[in-house]
């Protein structure tokens, strides 16, 4: 009882703040912009949408690995090294959060477009400028700088907690260093993997400043359609339907990572091997 | 003993913390005399104080004591949107001639009490009374222009100019704007189709449809204000715009050039008007009296580069700025320009729609599709793959353990 006391001031936030937000994007969806009758209209229009759809969730899913492939070996070290310098390490993963995200995307551009400072450099020595912007890998480099710390804290966080004793117990019964990665440090940290992959996933796919800077005339995401509704179009059941379905599409994917990383505790299982 | 000083000291504290309530009070009514508007304007588009010009806010405070919380937009839809949202109380807008329109057919915004306005006297007489606003009852116009190419004279060849279909010219691929609103982009569709600037007709808006999603492949990206840092920068040579601006960016870049096109383009008055949810109507009509003084609109629009709906102010200008034929076309040209008009409902969401569409539409769309499928396959396949071996590992032990 005391504890659902404890409990109240979050429900009354989440009540207010989210599940009547969320009521209200529903209802919109369903009704027409218009008229305001009920209509399955919007949700039928997801069939135009569906390219922009993938490619979202293509740019995004892709951003995921790459972030996975950096992040992993990032939060290792940093998990494994000393209490002074593991605090310092991971205050550097976090430092360019505190600067603000848009300006660390708008120095993107400034870097990388025809007249920024790297072809700049480049034409210095004679190379002619590069397209180093305003296409696909552009906006996927725009994902994977500004979504890399969501991804290297939680590994890190869990990498760290793994007990050493066990991967010392492995290496007792005669397990190689590879041997020891592969069989008790990669399967324990797979929770912070399927955490981080969700962190990084679900804002990199509903993103549209990092593809409206970035990206260029052929990078349009869903979060880019999903606002110029709300802001130019002046068609926010359009933009509700949109949003619930991809609010929809990521829960799927969540729910079917989450799916292999929470059937049975691992770590138990592990001890008891 | 103990017990009364303790009240006392209660008591006094309490006094301590009424102080500031009670100053709060007695200061309130001095603070409500200094009233501030909220102005809601295009980005770029009033003179700000910087180059020795005029800060026409700063300098309205001055005469008034009115304060001004000055904020920007980009388009006149998104204005639209956040009128027809609400919660923002604005007391000026400066929307253009169809969007002037629109908000007085929807009651967004409300009739100016002239008699708050005195300088409206100044507007000349081309001015009063115009299409959007037939009985000049909501409206007053702010600047005039017009809506041409900008290029760059370094890169881009003389015998390609003249027309509109240097945006679409393939030698320029990557090095071009657009316009990111639907209703400009659309008007240079239709001036290059020869078609009306304010056609309704489906099969003609759909025909313009088609052109612009040909000209995306040469499209560097769809903007609005950002076509100046990308201009003046060389990021990009050639930009449709409107010609103030472009003698804006002349003045940081010499490089840059503008031209009429040939056939149609858009004219355009933009206006100032009072929103039906402005909390200050008085204070707004007379920011909007101080915008039409001839001396503050004189200097305003020389640095604006804009064209002014008012003679009197031509005089506080420099001449030079008068001269340009840019800013102030000869007849001739001018006769080539087609303004906006209101159109109905069902046409500006068909253009949206199709707006949206030659957004969105892209090539690579398969490409994407096959590329997230092969991710969410691998993914599956080795989170698969890794329960699989565990249930067989699983398996194992049970029959170690039976046997």
């Amino acid at each position: 009882m005391k504890n659902r006391f404890l409990a109240g001031p979050y429900l009354l936030w989440m009540a207010v703040f989210t599940l009547i937000p969320l009521g209200i994007v529903v209802y919109y969806a369903f009704t027409d912009s218009i008229t305001g009758a009920f209509t399955l209209e919007n949700l039928a229009k997801i069939g135009i949408y569906l390219p922009i759809f993938f490619r979202s969730m293509g740019l995004a899913a892709i951003a995921c690995v790459i972030c996975l492939i950096i992040g992993y070996p990032v939060a290792w070290c940093i998990a494994k090294a000393s209490p002074s310098r593991r605090r310092l390490l991971s205050m550097l993963v976090m430092l360019p959060m505190c600067m603000s995200f848009l300006l660390r995307t708008l120095a993107w551009v400034a870097l990388l477009e025809d007249t920024g400072i790297v072809n700049q450099a480049l034409g210095a020595i004679g190379l002619g400028p590069l397209p180093l912007v305003r296409n696909n890998g552009a906006v996927i480099l725009g994902m994977v700088y500004n979504y890399l710390p969501y991804m290297i804290t939680p590994l890190y966080t869990v990498i760290m907690k793994i007990d050493p004793k066990l991967e010392e117990a492995a290496q007792d019964l005669g397990c190689s260093g590879g041997q020891v990665f592969r069989r008790v440090t990669l399967p324990l940290s797979i929770p912070g993997i399927v955490s981080g992959i969700t962190m990084v996933f679900v804002p990199a796919v509903s993103t549209f400043y990092i593809s409206q800077k970035l990206g260029g005339t052929g990078t349009v995401l869903i979060g880019d359609v999903i606002e110029s509704q709300f802001k130019t179009a002046y068609n926010p059941n359009l933009g509700a339907a949109l949003s619930l379905i991809l609010m929809l599409m990521v829960l799927i994917c969540v729910g079917i990572m989450n799916h292999f990383s929470s059937d049975e505790d691992l770590g138990e299982e592990l001890v008891v091997q | 003993m103990m017990k009364t000083i303790k009240r006392t000291a209660v008591l006094l504290l309490t006094a301590l913390l009424l102080v500031p309530c009670l100053s709060g009070m007695l200061a309130a009514p001095v603070q409500a005399a200094e009233v501030t508007i909220n102005v809601y304007n295009w980005g770029q588009y009033i003179s700000d104080g910087s180059d020795d010009c005029i800060d026409v806010n700063a300098a309205f405070t001055e005469a008034t004591g009115i304060q001004v919380n000055y904020m920007t937009y980009d388009t006149n839809e998104s204005l639209y949107t956040k009128l027809k949202t609400g919660g923002s109380p604005y007391d000026v807008i400066i929307p253009s001639d169809y969007m002037a329109a629109r908000l007085i057919a929807e009651g967004l915004v409300q009739k100016i009490d002239f008699s708050n306005v005195p300088n409206a006297a100044y507007i000349d007489e081309a001015y009063k009374n115009p299409a959007y606003d037939p009985t000049s009852e909501y409206t007053v116009p702010y600047t005039w222009g017009t809506v041409g190419v900008i290029y760059n004279q370094k890169y881009v060849d003389e015998a390609d100019i003249g027309g509109w279909d240097l945006l679409w010219n393939s030698k320029y691929a990557g090095k071009i704007l657009m316009f990111d609103n639907n209703r400009d982009a659309f008007a240079i569709a239709e001036a290059s189709l020869g078609y009306s600037l304010n056609t309704t007709d489906e099969a003609e808006l759909r025909a313009c449809a088609d052109l612009l999603a040909n000209q995306k492949p040469v499209v560097q990206q769809y903007v609005m204000d950002q076509i100046y840092d990308k201009m003046i920068g060389e990021e990009a040579w050639i930009a449709p715009y409107y010609a103030g601006d472009f003698l804006m960016m002349q003045e940081e870049n010499e490089d840059l050039q503008f031209y009429f096109p040939e056939g149609t383009f858009n004219f355009f008055v933009d206006c100032c008007m009072v929103p039906a949810c402005a909390d200050h109507k008085a204070e707004a009509e007379a920011y909007i009296n101080f915008l039409l003084d001839p001396e503050v609109c004189g200097e305003n629009l020389d640095y604006l580069g804009y064209s002014a709906p008012e003679t009197a102010a031509k005089e506080y200008m420099d001449p030079e700025m008068v001269e340009n034929p840019i800013a102030y076309p000869d007849e001739e040209t001018l006769s080539r320009g087609e303004a906006f008009i209101y159109l109905p409902a069902e046409t500006n969401q068909y253009m949206d729609a199709l707006w949206l569409e030659v957004k969105t539409g892209g090539d690579d769309t398969v490409r994407m599709l096959i590329i997230f499928l092969a991710v969410v396959a691998v993914i599956l396949a080795v989170l698969l793959g890794y329960s699989l071996r565990k249930k067989r590992r699983k398996a194992r032990r049970g029959t170690y353990a039976r046997s």
